[in-house]
């Protein structure tokens, strides 16, 4: 069986599985958010009861993210939702905006949404919050009111995203009733070179494969390439899995898995026990292809949708308005430090915003010197944009506060994920997806830019 | 359910992904909530590009829209997981989307929620068919009617009665699979 075959095997109290059965599978993590946990809360309380409770209140995680920092009176009223629900069913996992349990979530517009406005409990971003604190384990199974969900198939998890009605029914009953989909086997070899990053991965095999080339799939990544990438490299390729219609993308455990999350559930208390899949020697795959990552170039997926595949180097002739670096996608520690490098000492020529994924990524910019300055003075004193309030923002548009939303048909190229129409706020606005080298080096010329040139 | 229905249809192209079907800036209606359910109809289909699409799918300041049966391209649905987008299309009065192919998160929606039949065509209609002819959607055997022609459709099979039921709970406590209320 493949990974995906085998985790849903376990999860469903089945020896074997095979691609097309549907099973009931027993669900490790269910995570919510603002967008989708009020609706999904709404459903569980149609459905079972205004007293019923939930199936595991250390299951499910909420982690308010998407509409937070807008003086939008009904998104501020959502966070508020989840917070009655969260203390009503005591919910042990629940990432508050504020700190006051018994308090109301009201966005200051007077202070402007640079400035921090959130409390410390706040995390960020869920996909990237699931990884920090501990509720990526391998072998078990995570589903999300979130299509970026996949992104947990980083840490060897089965994980997929989910609508408010399925996402209610598990909050009921623990269970779900899905179908064991194909495997499409990505086997990478090399490693990638300077100025390459696990972006330029994911969009390259998205621009192989199409934007709907993984439909009803599972992608699995492997092979001796794999060795070589951190887990921050990984949770980028999982996290795009559902731009090429992926069901799910999932890596192997090894060493460098085991390590983050025996760091990270032991920093958070949260449950360390779990039994990874490994490679079986039988896997059967409906595609099955091998990738040199040695031999990728600096890749850009053009407007309207991920799969409109080209060559940084060939796309000069675009110009910009405004770069954009965020998101649990492209708003990593990592990413900034890389976006860092190429403007580091320079400044940008376009608007540029940067909106970091989780406080963790906030805290680490800070603390990080080179040169006796930290990351976040070194990016603000190239021009960027800064805020202290990570979360969503402007990847997918939201309310039109929001910061680094594009409230005019202007072009910007972005370390996000998904690019069709709209997709960061105005309709005809156009959104090019690139690695944060690229973004970097485009923000400094104003059109697309192949970042080699910076390195 | 109606064993049939005949209505005028609304025509997209491929990747109708659900920021055209329901703007992001419209996502903090819950559409658990009767009237912001309501309100998610009046939106569907707002995030088209004007330039592709000058019929309005709803009309300024309506609720509803005219259109109960959709055509589309490849890729219907695509993007993100919300259940907002089956929602507003069947609040806005949409009884099926008939489309070359759809995303999975949101054919599931379809299913879960019972607010629409997402009909694989498997053909290219929406390269045949305008938005304002009439159609004829037969449910008995699953065939579409336009323009004097016949199309067979791709039965819905084991999720055809989850929807014939109105959706996951509905059919979940029907079949025994959950305690009745």
């Amino acid at each position: 069986m493949t990974l995906t075959e085998k985790i849903l095997a376990r999860a469903s109290g089945k020896t074997h599985v095979r691609p097309g059965d549907n099973v009931w599978v027993n669900v490790d993590v269910l995570m919510t958010h603002d967008v989708c946990g009020p609706g999904t809360i709404g459903v569980f309380k149609r459905e079972f009861g205004a007293n019923a409770k939930i199936w595991d209140r250390k299951k499910v995680v909420i982690i308010p993210d998407h509409y937070i920092f807008t003086a939008d009176a009904m998104s501020n009223r959502n966070v508020d939702i989840l917070r009655d629900f969260a203390n009503e069913q005591g919910i042990e996992y629940f990432y508050d905006v504020i700190d006051d349990p018994k308090g109301h979530w009201r966005f200051d517009a007077a202070k402007g949404n640079g400035q921090r406005q959130h409390g410390s409990h706040y995390s960020g971003v869920c996909h990237s919050s699931l990884a920090l604190k501990g509720h990526n384990r391998p072998g078990e199974i995570l589903f999300g009111t979130d299509s970026h969900t996949c992104q947990s198939g980083a840490f060897n998890q089965f994980a997929t995203g989910i609508g408010n009605t399925d996402a209610g029914f598990i909050l009921g009953t623990g269970k779900l009733l899905i179908k064991v989909p194909e495997t499409m086997r990505f086997f990478f070899e090399g490693a990638l070179p300077k100025g390459l990053m696990a972006k330029d991965v994911i969009l390259h095999l998205i621009g192989e494969i199409g934007f709907d080339g993984a439909t009803y799939r599972a992608m699995q990544f492997e092979g001796p390439g794999v060795a070589s990438l951190t887990m921050d490299d990984r949770m980028t390729i999982t996290n795009m899995a559902i731009e090429a219609g992926g069901k799910n993308g999932i890596f192997p455990c090894d060493q460098t898995t085991l390590d983050y999350v025996n760091a990270r559930t032991a920093e958070n208390g949260t449950k360390n026990t779990f039994t990874p899949a490994d490679i079986d020697a039988d896997q059967s795959f409906i595609y099955d292809k091998t990738f040199d990552i040695s031999a990728l170039e600096p890749t850009v997926a053009c407007h309207p949708d991920p799969g409109q595949r080209k060559l940084a180097k060939e796309m000069g002739h675009v110009a910009l308005d405004r770069a954009y670096i965020g998101s649990c996608t492209g708003g990593k520690t990592s990413d900034f430090l890389a976006f860092a490098e190429i403007v580091r000492g320079k400044t940008v020529k376009i608007d540029t915003f940067g909106v970091p994924s989780t406080t963790r990524v906030l805290e680490e910019l800070k603390a990080t010197q080179w040169d006796g300055k930290s990351v976040w003075n070194i990016l603000a004193d190239a021009g960027v944009r800064l805020t202290e309030n990570p979360g969503c923002a402007a990847c997918l548009g939201g309310p039109v506060d929001t910061f680094g939303r594009m409230n005019a048909p202007l072009k910007c190229i972005s370390a996000t994920n998904r690019n069709f129409p709209g997709r960061m706020g105005h309709k005809e606005s156009q959104v090019f997806l690139a690695s944060p080298y690229t973004v970097a080096a485009s923000a400094l010329t104003g059109k697309i830019t192949d970042p080699r040139e910076f390195i | 359910m109606a064993h049939s229905i005949t209505s005028k249809v609304f025509v997209v192209r491929d990747n109708i992904d659900t920021d055209q079907i329901i703007p992001a800036q419209y996502l903090a209606l819950v559409p658990t909530i009767a009237e912001e359910y309501e309100k998610l109809g009046s939106y569907a289909l707002i995030g088209l590009p004007d330039d592709q699409y000058p019929e309005k799918f709803v009309p300024e300041g309506g609720m509803k829209t005219p259109y109960q049966i959709v055509i589309a391209g490849r890729n219907f649905g695509c993007g993100s997981s919300r259940e907002h987008a089956p929602i507003a299309l069947g609040a806005a009065g949409v009884e099926a989307v008939v489309a070359e192919s759809f995303a999975r998160i949101f054919f599931r929606n379809c299913v879960a929620t019972g607010e629409l039949y997402p009909f694989d065509s498997g053909l290219r209609l929406c390269d045949i068919v305008k938005t304002g002819d009439e159609a004829t959607l037969d449910f008995d055997h699953d065939t579409l009617t336009v323009n004097g022609n016949t199309y067979q459709l791709k039965p819905l099979g084991d999720v055809r009665p989850v929807i014939d039921a109105g959706g996951l709970f509905n059919y979940a406590r029907k079949s025994g699979m959950i305690a009745a209320k």
